[in-house]
């Protein structure tokens, strides 16, 4: 590990077992599908043949008479339970007033509620369109066949350059953007497909291109990938006679799933209380509501709590992937290596409503560099597939994976070592990012030199059709807002509430670092996730910000039980509290007594006198900081193609990170590995297949196919540490960062192995062959 | 119509259970909704995943690719039967140490996928051990700390 300026620790820095440990590999732990409740009825959810069609009618009178069925509802059911809109209509189409409410860029409630459950057009395959509650699912299922929906097929559209061009099928008739951009020229009075355009520059980058002496020009596509979670998506609910609506799900974000069902139903958000289960990953993918209303409704049409989850086949129909991208990147150079000028053109499949990751991509485009000369224009595109969800650093893969893929072009167009053209050109504190704010403390050179002098780097590559390859990838990183309480026991143990969902190990990160405020041990903590209405605010478990927002709060929480605990010593000893210090250690320290003894309490001692001085202590704590620290990882890999088959052997892999402070180095270890394996899949082989009719053709693990244990070699990481300045324990946040540069890094790779360039994602073993057969 | 209720008899985890199935239920199902034990997890339904592996009858199986009704008369271990009961199992406990989890969901089908590796090939290369678990998805730890976790329990 390479550490600068990091302070000695006690409990950060350590491998503690994580306090839902036993729990996960003793097959104890309750996740969102494991839940038991009386009178329990299981949920099923038909869902459209059709990537785009208009609903003519839905006959559902047959699946309610199936006995054992308790409720079948549809989107009127879903809509009409609110208030907060009507119900859209074939004629408020007609009229536009099925759009009034929108905004460019902005998420509707109704797009959320006619995505949960088809309004009167189904936009993806897989959209659904109707659910039902019975005794089992095998009923449930039964049911389905039973629904008659009449369908009018329209055009569909599932590529995002088709989507674009004049005549391509419209999918929300009354959407207007007009977009002047490198290449697009759209007016704002015709229907189109295009959601939004945002666009960032600074300088002049004519003026910059006609300094370059060399200048690349590159377009690439990638296809959509899907986040993966192991555990399908699911939600249970129970809405009672006195309007209380109890939910257990899986989710990311507990407050965002009340929220967002709140809106849906229509209902006040008090009456809502989300409590989140353990969860089987999510990747950006569980922010999203999906099943939450459908069982509200469910349960409030049958008076009895509704379990559904989703079948594999759903989650890759209907839940969000990552979009699918096309980008232009055009990169100039003086003979040194020094950038002069960059344009770019990102553009990104949202799926069937608004809202695609681009403006993420966008900003985190030419993040590594400094460019004085940018312009970067980045579209928001629907097309009939399903809505995307944020994916792991959402939008920048992408955007990165054509600037690295250009970088590695000029790199050996001037000859140059490809570590050293983006040490000529690294970002640093006080440069100017693409959205004009200058950069804090940042490690993207610290990465670039562990790269470069790493063992990996340094040996040497052997043997035919093997290559090496390297990039780099940033990331954010998020802050937002995290809410927590502790209270101490009489004993000195400490009870700490948090409102992040744990994904990962996130109760252990977090008790570290209040054990590490406080001067206690970690074992003396335990923490526990809670519900919605037992904790503060606290926003989604993404962005990476769980570990750096958390554990600003309990450092927060630790200063108010410091203070707390002196003023009780204060009271015991009489004497004023600014002669008493809390010391690293966790004991209280005051003056020496009349007799000239030490006055001392270790924090369990003082704590078994808490009762007596007032009352045991409880504080909670919420706070949004955007301190954030921004970071930087660099990849390394050598790999063999095989010109046979056209598969890609991964052989040696190395991530290099700014990790800030590694509070726990195993998670973060794991979060990087986890990284890589994801971004291995986008690079090699994971991909959606649509056929002509804008059907999904691999919807199942066997035939989308994420790496598996035999497609990695172990996964090497050497963390680098600079902390962040603006975090208590120099948190910067790690999860996102490493599934960036993995597609850049693998696609240099093939090419020192086989000489041929990559202009796609995944290379899977079928391009490869085109390539070179 | 509904199918009548059937009931098979089983040893699970070497405690005798009569469980009242419906004959269209999976043994997945039949443990999770009709008995209420979880552990093992559904990741797909249809065998790609390996979150629900099971031993049966000292085989390695897919539960959600097993009929509930098949079971009669056989012995099921399922996660909830690793440990002793005063101890962890050796790959539980370092599963736990060498944080061979992220989410957890995919874990038990791990454990029980590695349990009949070790019982067939007590001392597995990394290769061994690799494609053995290819049956397994993990989406979290990208496999590194659990093949680790497995040589590791293997050399003892």
């Amino acid at each position: 590990m390479v550490a600068t300026e990091k302070p000695q620790y006690k409990i950060i820095g350590t491998r503690p077992r994580r306090p839902d440990g036993v729990d996960k590999v003793t097959g104890r732990a309750q996740y969102g599908a494991d839940i038991k409740l009386e009178g329990l009825l299981y949920g099923a959810v038909l869902r459209s043949p059709h990537a785009h069609a208009l609903i003519k009618s839905i006959d559902t009178s047959k699946a309610e008479a199936l006995d054992g069925v308790h409720a079948v509802i549809t989107n009127s059911d879903l809509v009409g339970s609110g208030q907060t809109f009507q119900p859209t209509t074939a004629e408020s189409i007609e009229s536009g007033t099925y759009w009034q409410a929108l905004e460019p860029g902005k998420a509707s409630p109704r797009w959320a509620a006619e995505n949960i459950l088809a309004g009167p057009k189904v936009l993806y395959h897989g959209h659904a369109v109707a659910a039902v509650a019975a005794d089992d699912v095998h009923i449930a299922q039964d049911a389905l066949e039973l629904i008659d929906v009449e369908y009018e097929i329209l055009p569909h559209v599932v590529d995002v350059q088709d989507a674009m061009l004049e005549g391509a099928p419209i999918l929300h008739p009354q959407l207007r953007t007009g977009v002047r951009a490198a290449g697009v020229d759209t007016r704002s009075d015709i229907e189109t497909n295009l959601a939004s355009h945002m666009r960032l520059e600074s300088g002049d980058i004519e003026k910059g291109f006609a300094a370059a002496d060399l200048t690349i020009e590159r377009e690439f596509t990638s296809s959509q990938f899907h986040q993966g979670y192991l555990e399908p998506q699911n939600a249970t609910a129970f809405w009672s006679h006195d309007g209380r609506i109890n939910i257990w799900t899986s989710t990311q974000g507990s407050f965002m799933a009340r929220d967002a069902t709140a809106d849906v139903l229509g209902v006040p958000v008090a009456l809502v209380k989300v409590t989140p289960m353990e969860i089987g990953g999510g990747f950006g993918g569980k922010i999203p509501i999906y099943l939450e209303p459908m069982a509200a409704v469910l349960s409030k049409k049958s008076s009895r709590p509704v379990k559904m989850w989703m079948d594999r086949e759903a989650v890759f129909q209907a839940t969000g992937p990552t979009a699918s991208s096309y980008s232009k990147v055009k990169i100039g150079v003086t003979n040194d290596g020094k950038i002069t000028a960059a344009e770019c053109l990102f553009v990104m499949g949202a799926g069937g409503f608004p809202g695609s990751p681009v403006g993420a991509g966008v900003q985190c485009a030419l993040a590594p560099y400094k460019i004085d000369n940018q312009v970067i224009d980045g579209l928001d595109v629907v097309l009939n597939t399903p809505k995307t969800a944020a994916y792991r650093a959402p939008g920048a893969p992408a955007t990165e994976y054509a600037v690295e893929s250009v970088m590695d072009e000029i790199a050996e167009q001037l000859d140059m070592d490809p570590i050293d053209l983006r040490l000529v050109n690294v970002a640093e504190e006080g440069v100017r990012n693409s959205s004009g704010t200058p950069w804090p403390k940042i490690g993207a050179k610290d990465v670039l030199e562990a790269m470069k002098s790493h063992p990996h780097y340094l040996s040497e590559l052997q043997g035919e059709d093997v290559g090496r390859g390297i990039a780099i990838g940033f990331w954010f990183n998020g802050g937002m807002e995290s809410s927590s309480s502790a209270r101490v026991n009489k004993d000195g143990s400490i009870a700490l509430i948090l409102g992040s969902v744990d994904i990962g190990g996130s109760r252990a990160s977090i008790s570290m670092q209040l054990a590490e405020t406080l001067g206690v041990t970690y074992e003396q903590i335990a923490p526990q996730v809670t519900d919605t209405d037992s904790v503060g605010y606290t926003a989604v478990t993404g962005g990476s910000r769980t570990t750096f927002a958390g554990g600003w709060v309990v450092y927060e929480l630790g200063q108010m039980i410091k203070a707390e605990m002196i003023s009780r010593a204060s009271k015991i000893w009489d004497v004023s509290g600014d002669e008493i210090t809390y010391s690293d250690d966790g004991t209280v320290i005051g003056p020496d007594d009349a007799d000239g003894n030490e006055r001392v309490f270790s924090f369990n001692d003082l704590a078994s006198k808490l009762q007596a001085t007032g009352g045991l202590i409880a504080v909670s704590a919420s706070s949004s900081h955007t301190t954030q620290g921004a970071a930087y990882g660099g990849h390394i890999v050598d790999l063999k193609v095989d010109r046979d088959t056209g598969k890609t052997e991964i052989l040696r892999y190395t991530a290099v990170q700014d990790v800030g402070t590694a509070i726990h180095p195993d998670y973060v270890e794991g979060q990087i590995q986890g990284g890589i394996a994801q971004g291995v899949g986008m690079a090699l082989n994971e991909e959606y297949y649509y056929d002509s009719d804008g059907h999904l053709m691999n919807g199942s693990f066997l035939d989308y196919r994420v790496p598996v244990a035999n497609d990695l070699p172990m996964l090497d990481v050497e963390m680098v540490e600079v902390p962040n300045p603006g975090h208590p324990f120099g948190v910067r946040g790690v999860g996102e960062v490493p599934i960036v540069p993995p597609q850049p890094t693998i696609r240099n790779a093939v090419y020192d192995a086989i000489g041929v360039r990559f202009y796609h994602t995944p290379m899977s073993p079928r391009r490869v062959l085109d390539e070179l057969l | 119509m509904i199918p009548e209720p059937k009931v098979v008899n089983t040893i699970i985890n070497g405690d005798s259970k009569q469980i009242l199935i419906s004959e269209r239920d999976s043994l997945l199902e039949a443990l999770r909704d009709r008995i209420g034990m979880t552990g093992a997890k559904e990741g797909c339904n249809n065998g790609n995943c390996g979150a629900c592996a099971v031993i049966m009858d000292g085989r390695l199986v897919n539960s959600c690719c097993v009929m509930a009704a098949e079971v009669e008369g056989a012995e099921i271990m399922t996660v909830e039967g690793l440990a002793s009961r005063d101890e962890l199992h050796p790959l539980q406990t370092e599963f736990l140490d060498n944080a061979a989890l992220q989410c957890g969901i995919c874990t038990p089908g791990f454990l029980m996928s590695s349990y009949a590796l070790l019982q067939e090939n007590p001392d597995p290369t990394e290769e061994e051990a690799r494609f053995w678990l290819a049956g397994n998805l993990c989406r979290c730890t990208g496999y590194d700390k659990i093949i680790d976790s497995v040589l590791t329990v293997a050399k003892g």
